[in-house]
């Protein structure tokens, strides 16, 4: 193969940024998710309150 | 004319009321948050498994270019990173319409959501042109006008997201980001025909619309594979990350309730 240290760089940073971006969006998912379940479980008791 | 067949102009009407309550029904953040919900894990699970088999065929399958040598290997990730930056482009500037006409509250998230995956994409673009361009024209880097024109790209992402988060108003950050993502339009046509328009160092097209492609088959059908694992891939984030602004949308409207509607959405 030629060149690999370009090769494996290009796949590399790629492979790098496409996991940063999912990770970040479904560690953020999960925490509105979960923020929102708290929220809403609130709110209900204190209106049946 | 027969009762049967309306008139063109009513017809035209229809259709427009039609379309109009098409955007309206999906434009809804509720009614996209459960529809994306249902579809996400089929386009994330597409992606992966496209973007493996493209990918896959293309490092270790496709045969190396006579004159590129194995660096040719790089076009899979470049060529769909290059067409993600253009069409994420085109999808904000869509939102920065919508936002515009109509203030639809579904196209100012997605606007604030596309442009980061959109920078992503073609900083990936230059980075990877630039590890093709090493090897193959002794330089990373030349001011060229296919190469300048993504990088004008580049920038106007991250003016974007600069923009919508300038402003205390989200509002008034949407708009104006909204009027930059259609004022940069511009150079989407710049990046395409730049090849074309003047005599620059970066190759011309070897896929276009109305010629047949110029690449040989062995390397042609791994970067489609790759170029649709990577355009769902695009989709998949920008969903996940819309899922997560809608219902940060919620969380700050149950948080503070009294607050402007506009500093909420």
């Amino acid at each position: 193969m030629t060149h690999p240290v370009f090769i494996i760089a290009s796949y590399g940073i790629t492979f790098i940024i496409v996991t940063v971006l999912s990770v970040e969006a479904a560690l953020r998912l999960r925490r509105a998710r979960t923020q929102l379940t708290v929220l809403e479980k609130n709110t209900s008791h204190s209106s049946n309150l | 004319m027969p009762d049967s067949i309306p008139p063109r102009s009513c017809t035209s009407h229809t259709m427009i009321t039609r379309t109009r309550h098409f955007f309206h029904y999906y434009a809804n953040p509720g009614r996209f948050y459960h529809i994306s919900t249902r579809i996400q894990p089929y386009v994330t699970y597409s992606a992966l498994f496209f973007t493996f088999i493209g990918l896959g065929w293309g490092l270790f399958f496709s045969p190396p270019d006579w004159q590129q040598g194995d660096t040719v290997r790089i076009m899979y990730i470049h060529v769909p990173t290059a067409i993600l930056a253009s069409a994420g482009y085109a999808a904000l500037a869509l939102c920065g319409l919508s936002t515009l006409v109509w203030q639809h509250p579904l196209a100012n998230l997605a606007a604030m959501e596309i442009a980061p995956v959109g920078a992503c994409a073609t900083a990936l673009c230059l980075i990877t042109g630039s590890l093709r361009g090493k090897p193959m024209w002794g330089t990373y880097w030349v001011w060229d006008a296919r190469l300048t024109s993504v990088l004008i790209l580049f920038f106007l992402y991250l003016g974007h997201i600069s923009l919508i988060r300038a402003f205390e108003d989200k509002q008034r950050g949407y708009q104006a980001a909204a009027i930059l993502a259609l004022a940069g339009v511009i150079d989407l046509p710049i990046i395409k025909f730049s090849v074309d328009w003047w005599n620059t160092l970066h190759q011309p097209d070897s896929i276009t619309l109305t010629r047949a492609p110029t690449i040989s088959r062995s390397m042609l059908w791994p970067l489609i594979l790759s170029m649709l694992g990577f355009s769902l891939g695009f989709c998949a984030l920008v969903f996940a990350r819309l899922r997560a602004a809608i219902l940060e949308v919620r969380i700050r409207a149950l948080l503070f309730p009294s607050h402007r509607r506009s500093n909420i959405v």
